[in-house]
């Protein structure tokens, strides 16, 4: 360097930075601005999408929430032996056939204070218990043949009209030949609750009941068991398939056009719309292997080939993360293949596979239209026992539920109030 | 233990070129060896014999096969897609590549430590006791623990990690988790350590350390070394080939190669003028 530029250059130098102080700033303060926005339209969005969520959230559960309530009425039931054992010998099928609605009514007309005699007001105390009250005194007795000849205070469910009216869902406004309650009724409803005999409890059936033709009596109970063994049959046949092609796909395959064109097709199995899986279990399982239509089994088999593809999927993309220098790390101190994916390539794609399954399972409990291809529409009552019993599935369920809501709304039937939580619109 | 540089020793048939061969036992041998990955001819006509309880060096500039042609000896090359071996490669007088000879074996026979460290994700015991296992070297739980401390002791390591067998592997430092490495290779009770580049990817003092352990380790194993380092090379072992562009230019004792070598293209090599 010499003296000349020596001299000059801590001016250039300094004119230089003058220069470069000023654009560098106004550099920073843009690209500063354009972080900014960019943060901004990612905090937009999010909150945009929460909104979204507590708005849903917030509508289904305040319509849904009075579902899970429900009124029942007090009764001191006289378990005649007359009525309920005539013939003294205790058997089974003498106990589940006896007229225990009687029995019901006679102590409700005694609570109520109505004659017997009384035809018209009779007609309307029938209607405030529930007609399927005669079960739960059936189960009763059954269960303990000690209380035949004793007087039990038995709460049992109310008519769904009175359930609708100690929810609010009734307009006592409207004039009486509109409404489904009759003054009547209303008046003994509001006695009964003035005394504490109708009482609203936790709805525990809508967990347990199965489906039924009367609102109150009707529960997810069927739904969820058939759910949960569809649900079973996904995650025992199509995770281990799943697994297995994956892993022989990435570690066994040779790479040549064979193996290319499984691949495209599998990624394409992904894509297919679900109604197509439905058409293929309706035509090969249920019209030529012949398995019983509406059965758990059916539906399951029908989701696992759905799920497959998702499932092999992931398992390849967790296998190839697994770094090559842990099976170089196993073959070289002497292990055999099969001993290195399955003793260290497996267990460190685990996290991997298990995110694919449950993805794949969480779209499978969703999935409706397949379903309703095979025929698990039907309406089940009893809960299904093993796989291949009828049964039907949660978002089945909804679709059923809404449909009869349809009808009941254009046939002037109160809707089951539950069915609220299932479809808040009209 | 005999020191293998006093033993006398004297020239092959084809002269300087070849170096000189020991008169002590030769553990594995390679003769004619082609490599081919595709259609690339990796390797040309390599020979070589490594003595019995010695340190041999394969030295050269990159991708000059040195690497490859170690993977050669416990067949490590059946894994990479595309590659060809030809020519004899024995182990004790048995060959390698026989369709009889059961790959597992050899690979228990013949144990391998990598460039970069690479423990299982399990603890320091499993990782050590992994090979045993899986070999049935270990009747109960009392001779696997003797085992794992054994190899442990042996490569240096056990002072440091006794007291914390069950930790993870990938816990421990870079030179602390070759050495655990080493003790895995040597686990499973092998005759002949393939190392490739043991300690490129360590510091001078957990360098040193390692360089250590090799030299304790040669009085009991016959040990390949695949090295950058031409210091390295002269300071652990006794006999060093030179490779460069698949070809193995070179073969003799260490000290001969790097003080008097007879190709040029060593010579060049050594002094830095080529790799």
């Amino acid at each position: 360097m010499t003296d000349v530029t020596a001299e000059h250059a801590p001016e250039r130098t300094a004119a230089r930075s003058a220069f470069d102080a000023a654009a560098m700033a106004a550099r920073v303060a843009k690209r500063r601005a354009a972080e900014w926005r960019f943060q901004a339209y990612g905090i937009a969005a999010i909150s945009f999408g929460l909104f979204c969520v507590l708005m849903l959230f917030g509508v289904i559960i305040s319509k849904g929430l009075p579902a899970f309530w429900q009124s029942a009425i007090q009764l001191d039931v006289a378990l005649d032996p007359a009525v309920v054992d005539a013939a003294g010998a205790r058997s089974h099928d003498d106990l589940m056939a006896a007229d225990y609605e009687s029995l019901i009514r006679a102590a409700l007309y005694k609570k109520l204070g109505i004659a017997p005699e009384d035809a018209a007001k009779t007609a309307l105390a029938d209607d405030l218990v529930s007609s399927g009250a005669d079960v739960d005194v059936r189960q009763l007795v059954l269960d303990n043949h000690a209380v035949i000849g004793t007087t039990q205070r038995i709460w049992l469910l109310t008519h769904d009209t009175v359930d609708a009216v100690l929810k609010g869902a009734i307009d006592r406004k409207v004039p009486e030949s509109n409404r489904q309650i009759k003054d009547q009724q209303l008046a003994w409803v509001d006695q009964l609750v003035a005394d504490g005999a109708i009482k609203s409890g936790f709805n525990w059936g809508l967990f347990t009941r199965g489906a039924s033709s009367k609102p109150e009596t009707a529960g997810l109970g069927v739904a969820a068991i058939g759910s949960f063994f569809m649900m079973l049959t996904v995650l025992l046949v199509a995770v281990p398939l799943g697994v297995a092609a994956a892993i022989y796909l990435e570690e066994f395959a040779p790479k040549n056009r064979w193996t290319d064109l499984i691949e495209v097709n599998i990624s394409n199995l992904a894509a297919v719309p679900s109604i197509v899986f439905g058409l293929l279990g309706l035509a090969i399982l249920i019209n030529f292997v012949g398995l019983p239509r509406s059965a758990s089994l059916v539906g399951g088999l029908v989701l696992a080939l759905m799920t497959l593809p998702t499932v092999i999927i992931a398992a390849r993309a967790a296998i190839t993360a697994v770094p090559p220098s842990i099976r170089q790390a196993a073959l070289g101190i002497g292990a055999s293949k099969m001993q290195s994916i399955f003793h260290h390539v497996l267990p460190l794609a685990m996290p991997g596979i298990l995110t694919g399954t449950i993805i794949g399972l969480a779209k499978a409990l969703g999935e409706t239209a397949p379903l309703l291809m095979i025929g698990m529409v039907a309406f089940v009552v009893d809960y299904p026992k093993t796989p291949m019993d009828p049964a039907t599935a949660l978002p089945v369920q909804i679709y059923m539920c809404r449909r009869r809501r349809s009808e009941a709304l254009l046939s002037a039937r109160p809707a089951p109030p539950w069915c609220c939580c299932c479809s808040c619109w009209r | 233990m005999v020191d293998p540089l006093t033993i006398p020793h004297h020239n092959g048939a084809n002269g300087a070129v070849n170096g000189s061969q020991s008169k002590i036992a030769a553990r594995v041998a390679a003769v004619d060896c082609n490599v081919y990955y595709g259609d690339k001819h990796a390797l040309k006509n390599v020979s070589v014999s490594v003595p019995d309880r010695a340190v041999m060096a394969f030295i050269g500039p990159s991708g000059c096969g040195k690497s490859t042609f170690l993977r050669c000896f416990n067949r490590m090359n059946d894994t990479i897609v595309g590659c060809r071996v030809t020519g004899k490669i024995t182990l004790d007088g048995e060959d390698v590549y026989d369709p009889k000879l059961d790959v597992v074996q050899l690979r228990q026979r013949v144990g391998m430590v990598f460039q970069k460290a690479n423990p299982f994700p399990k603890s320091i015991y499993d990782n050590v006791s992994y090979g045993p296992r899986i070999h049935g070297l270990a009747a109960d739980k009392a001779e696997l623990d003797q085992i794992v401390e054994t190899s442990l002791k042996k490569a240096g390591l056990w002072d440091e990690v006794k007291d914390r067998l069950k930790e993870a592997g990938t816990g421990l430092s870079g030179g602390q988790q070759q050495r655990l490495c080493i003790a895995r290779a040597i686990a499973v009770g092998p005759e002949v350590i393939l190392m490739d580049e043991p300690c490129s990817a360590l510091d001078p003092i957990a360098t040193a350390r390692i360089e250590e352990l090799i030299d304790e380790l040669r009085l009991n194993y016959s040990i390949i070394i695949v090295t950058h380092s031409m210091q390295q090379a002269a300071r652990v072992s006794q006999r060093t080939s030179f490779f460069h562009l698949g070809n193995m230019v070179e073969e003799g004792e260490t000290q001969q190669i790097f003080m008097a070598p007879t190709d040029k293209r060593t010579q060049d090599y050594i002094t830095g003028r080529i790799g």
